[in-house]
């Protein structure tokens, strides 16, 4: 059973009021935290009020709504009414939004208990959430090793058990990639299945809200909840999206599985054995492994760092100190004012990406470099829509490694784009996929796959990751730290 | 040698939508400083943009209007800049696909003004510069725009003038703007070159930006036209650049040149979706567009045998012309109410603004109830006249004014003595007339009409009188 369910029975049951498990939580937070660094906010106020609210409920004797009463948390870029919503930027610092985002609205709704606001890499841009302005997050493993970015305060505190899920965004792969370094499960849905209004954002036609959960059972309940339509995202997809938790446990023999070759190039080999050992596994299960070429994948990562910086560097113009944020002290003039404070609120990582963004959109450089990589984007798109004419799922590793050292990624920033080769290409065509533990190296450090499938087809691979999980528990590990069931 | 002004014009018109281009502010204007705002028209990180329809359906309406090709796909774009009166940093517009392509306008000597296309996008809010400090007023941001770019077809200041007039104009009678110029609804940026008449090529230009008054307009390109030519005469050469016009010195300055110019870094708006319309929507639109000033013009004048300058007085502003539509009806004669318009109706009406909202007491349908009575020949011109100006006044039908015995006539017993009095009295004129002088016969008409009150046929009275002469 998953975690979410057992609370709320756990809740409903007696066990335990709301109120007291949420303070066991914001206890774990207090001294967990300190070496995690996983919460850059804690709400304490606000999760005690919505606990409270619920045992109002249970003592009434009204049923509860699927994530009610579960402590979980949201990433810095999820705009929460209120509550301080930095982007762990210093140009955001003091920024409290005045409107929640749609996915906070949903969970609030259900009185979802919001612990508080996780690390992350600045706006999002990073694969070790060390460019945050509080410094990275740590990973629960081994705390000598990074969580992962962008998402890593999520991971951490699921994987640390100081939450029992939380909201991550991916853009290149933020949400997967942490989760595979923190051993725990994380799905990126598929453009347009979750409201990105309130979502800060980065790269707005790859960025995608999910959960980061331990289990894959909580996955499909969290995403069930999330993907709503709403008429405030004109990307959002307005149709139904049959519910994912009903077919985890459905059979999939006969389940074509597909594995690009391309995509075990270059792959270290702790990673590879282990994605060829979960093949395996899936063969015992009755599903068909299948082979074959998908050379677009090429273009996945130059396609994904043009396109994601041309974004980002619109996206990121608006911060200049007038309304809202850090503003500098000392100015002549506006113009002097919104140089100075970009220049002082804004990290290098991000500087970084503006600059690469703002050139390739330059006129006399458009054609050469973003119109060619929109064309290679229709390339990309079209080359996994053949590969799912013969497969029903694709088996990938989600990252080329397992978990960088602290302060290993931020050495280097071209080694480091490169270790997103896995997972940007899903970004890039609007794919869903699930990444999941599937064993772990040599040091203890976890390894993770992915399973990607058609669009809005959420359901078919939560169902095959369901059913490895089922079968592998052994890959799914608790950590020392957190509150423990 | 003698020049040829060559201009193309950049016209914004603020779409008069009840709701901004992308959220569900108010876009009235006026308005306490950032009153009409919300999270997505001040740009706070994480709002999305969601495209108002009636905005595409206004753009749409603009472009059937001047003769446009409907686009069945068009795209948001970002423009790129940075301006603390741009809350975003960039303006949702319209480049690689614009809703409307081609298209033109017709001037009145028979050119057509070429449309290169027509784009929705949103307006920018606008800076308070009080005591030194400089404040921000997000209320226009997000407030609809359609931006009319035409070819440089333009040759000379008339024709500038009377192609703004125009778009106005149709504008106006599709109901999408009120273009008011002075409240900033309809502002117009200039490209200008000049270059020796029978040249075919282009000079360079320079462009006058935001002008917000026709006069302006004008004179901007009057100075600019001048200057140009000057320079050229003179052994100079006119640089690309942007230029502002100074209505109180009556001069163009620079404002940036080619080097300094923008580099907007437009590319597609991925919070956006493609806007796709289809051929039947288009047609749809089409047959809801009411009849265009142009074509009610010529109809007027073809149909109606109403004469060119005041077919185009009456199709001046939609109202006018749409008084004057209720008001024929029925009649055989259009030309009387066109005349009582524009002779009587209009004196009332004092201002341009007077003119286009035509707040006239008299319903067209009484006024119509008025000229019927002329065709059947039951009240005389002058007399309907006298009892026109009482209903503009009261707003009362006609038959408020004309008494039963006005309508029945008078014997013919009578106007032939009214017409042997008329000519006793008046010698002198009568020698005139029998002398060559066919006017002076009028002395005697006018003795007639005012004996009769007006009641007397003219036409009649006429020939009597002439008869009773020779």
């Amino acid at each position: 059973m998953g975690y979410i369910k057992k609370i709320q029975n756990m809740l409903t049951g007696g066990e335990i009021t709301c109120v007291e498990f949420t303070k066991k939580y914001l206890e774990a937070i207090k001294t967990d935290n300190k070496e995690l660094n996983a919460y850059v906010t804690v709400t304490e106020e606000e999760a005690l009020a919505t606990a409270q609210k619920v045992d109002e409920k249970i003592a009434r004797g009204e049923e509860l709504l699927p994530l009610e009463g579960v402590p979980m948390t949201l990433k810095d870029n999820i705009s929460t009414k209120g509550i301080e919503t930095t982007c762990c930027s210093k140009i955001l610092s003091g920024y409290k939004p005045i409107y929640n985002a749609t996915v906070w609205d949903i969970l609030k709704n259900q009185n979802a208990v919001l612990l508080g606001k996780t690390n992350m890499d600045e706006f999002a841009m990073g694969s070790s959430c060390e460019t945050s302005c509080f410094g990275g997050a740590m990973n629960p493993h081994n705390t000598c090793y990074v969580s992962g970015g962008s998402s890593g305060g999520v991971a951490s505190a699921v994987a640390g058990d100081i939450a029992v899920f939380g909201l991550g965004s991916d853009t290149g792969g933020s949400i997967r990639q942490p989760a595979s370094f923190c051993g725990i499960v994380g799905l990126k849905p598929t453009y347009g299945a979750v409201s990105r209004y309130g979502l800060v954002a980065y790269a707005s036609s790859l960025d995608q809200i999910g959960p980061i959960t331990k289990t894959v059972e909580d996955t499909a309940i969290v995403f069930d909840n999330i993907s709503v339509y709403d008429k405030k995202d004109s990307t959002s997809c307005n149709k139904n999206i049959s519910p994912t938790v009903d077919t985890l446990n459905k059979d999939i023999k006969g389940k074509k599985i597909g594995i690009a070759r391309e995509y075990l190039d270059g792959v270290r080999d702790d990673v590879k054995e282990s994605i060829l050992a979960a093949a395996e596994k899936y063969k015992e299960l009755g599903a068909e492994i299948v082979y074959f070429d998908l050379p677009a994948l090429k273009f996945a990562l130059p396609v994904y760092y043009i396109l994601a910086c041309a974004e980002a560097s619109s996206n990121l113009g608006r911060y200049d100190g007038i309304r809202y944020g850090y503003k500098t002290e000392h100015y002549e003039g506006t113009h002097d004012m919104i140089c100075r404070t970009r220049s002082e609120g804004f990290g290098d990582e991000v500087k970084r990406r503006i600059l690469l963004g703002t050139y390739v959109l330059s006129a006399g450089y458009y054609d050469a470099y973003y119109k060619k990589a929109q064309n290679l984007r229709g390339t990309i798109i079209k080359a996994f829509e053949d590969a799912f004419e013969n497969v029903d799922v694709i088996l990938a590793p989600t990252v080329p490694m397992t978990a960088f050292e602290k302060g290993k990624a931020t050495s280097d920033p071209v080694e480091t784009y490169l270790t997103d080769i896995c997972t940007v290409p899903i970004n890039i065509a609007g794919l869903p996929s699930v990444s999941i533990p599937c064993g772990f190296n040599s040091n203890g450090m976890p390894i993770g796959m992915q399973i990607i499938g058609k669009k809005f087809d959420e359901a078919t691979i939560l169902n095959v990751a369901y059913k490895y999980e089922q079968v592998c528990p052994e890959n799914f590990k608790d950590t020392k730290w957190g509150v423990k069931l | 040698m003698k020049y040829e002004l060559v201009a193309g014009f950049e016209t914004h018109i603020e779409l008069g939508t009840n709701t901004k281009i992308f959220c569900s502010c108010s876009t009235e204007f006026g308005g306490e400083p950032n009153s009409h705002c919300c999270p997505v028209c001040i740009g706070l990180p994480g709002t999305l943009p969601v495209l108002n329809k009636k905005v595409v359906e206004y753009g749409v309406m603009a472009g059937l209007a001047t003769n446009g090709k409907i686009a069945n796909i068009s795209k948001m774009d970002r423009k790129n800049y940075c301006y603390p009166d741009l809350s975003k940093a960039y303006q949702i517009s319209q480049l690689y696909a614009p809703l409307s392509i081609g298209g033109y306008v017709q001037l009145s000597n028979g050119r057509k003004i070429r449309l290169h296309h027509i784009h929705i996008e949103e307006d920018a809010g606008k800076l308070i510069h009080n005591h030194g400090d400089t404040y921000v007023d997000y209320n226009r941001g997000g407030v609809p725009l359609i931006e009319i770019v035409s070819e440089p077809d333009i040759r000379s200041i008339d024709e500038a003038r009377e192609y703004v007039e125009k778009l106005q104009q149709v504008m106006r009678y599709i109901g999408i703007s009120d273009c008011r110029m002075q409240e900033g609804s309809m502002r117009c940026d200039v490209n200008i070159s000049v270059r020796p008449v029978g040249s075919e090529k282009l000079g360079t230009r320079t462009e006058i930006k935001n002008m917000n008054s026709i006069t302006f307009i004008t004179k901007a390109m009057e100075y600019e036209f001048e200057r140009q030519v000057d320079l050229i005469e003179s052994g100079g050469q006119v640089v690309q650049e942007t230029l502002r016009y100074d209505d109180a010195t009556n001069t163009t300055s620079s404002m940036r040149s080619k080097e300094d110019a923008h580099d907007y870094r437009y590319f597609r708006d991925p919070d956006l979706v493609t806007i796709s319309i289809t051929d039947e929507e288009i047609e749809e639109i089409r047959s809801k567009l009411p009849e265009l000033p142009q074509q009610k013009c010529e109809r007027y004048i073809d149909e109606l045998e109403i004469p060119p300058a005041d077919a185009s007085q009456l199709t001046k502003y939609r109202n006018i012309s749409e008084y004057f539509d209720k008001a024929i009806d029925g009649l055989k004669k259009p030309k009387t109410v066109s005349n009582f318009i524009i002779s009587q109706i209009f004196r009332t009406l004092r201002t341009e603004e007077d003119k286009e909202a035509f707040a006239v007491k008299t319903t067209p349908e009484q006024l119509n109830e008025l000229c019927k009575l002329i065709e059947d020949g039951k009240v005389q011109n002058n007399l309907a006249k006298s009892v026109l100006d009482k209903m503009l006044e009261s707003g009362k039908p006609c038959t408020e004014y004309i008494t039963e015995e006005d309508m029945a006539g008078l014997d013919d017993d009578l106007v032939e003595k009214l017409c042997k009095d008329a000519i006793a009295n008046n010698p002198k004129a009568v020698e005139q007339y029998k002398a060559g002088k066919e006017k002076a016969i009028m002395a005697c008409m006018g003795y007639v009409m005012k004996n009769s009150k007006g009641k007397a046929n003219a036409q009649d009275v006429l020939a009597k009188i002439k008869s009773l002469i020779s």
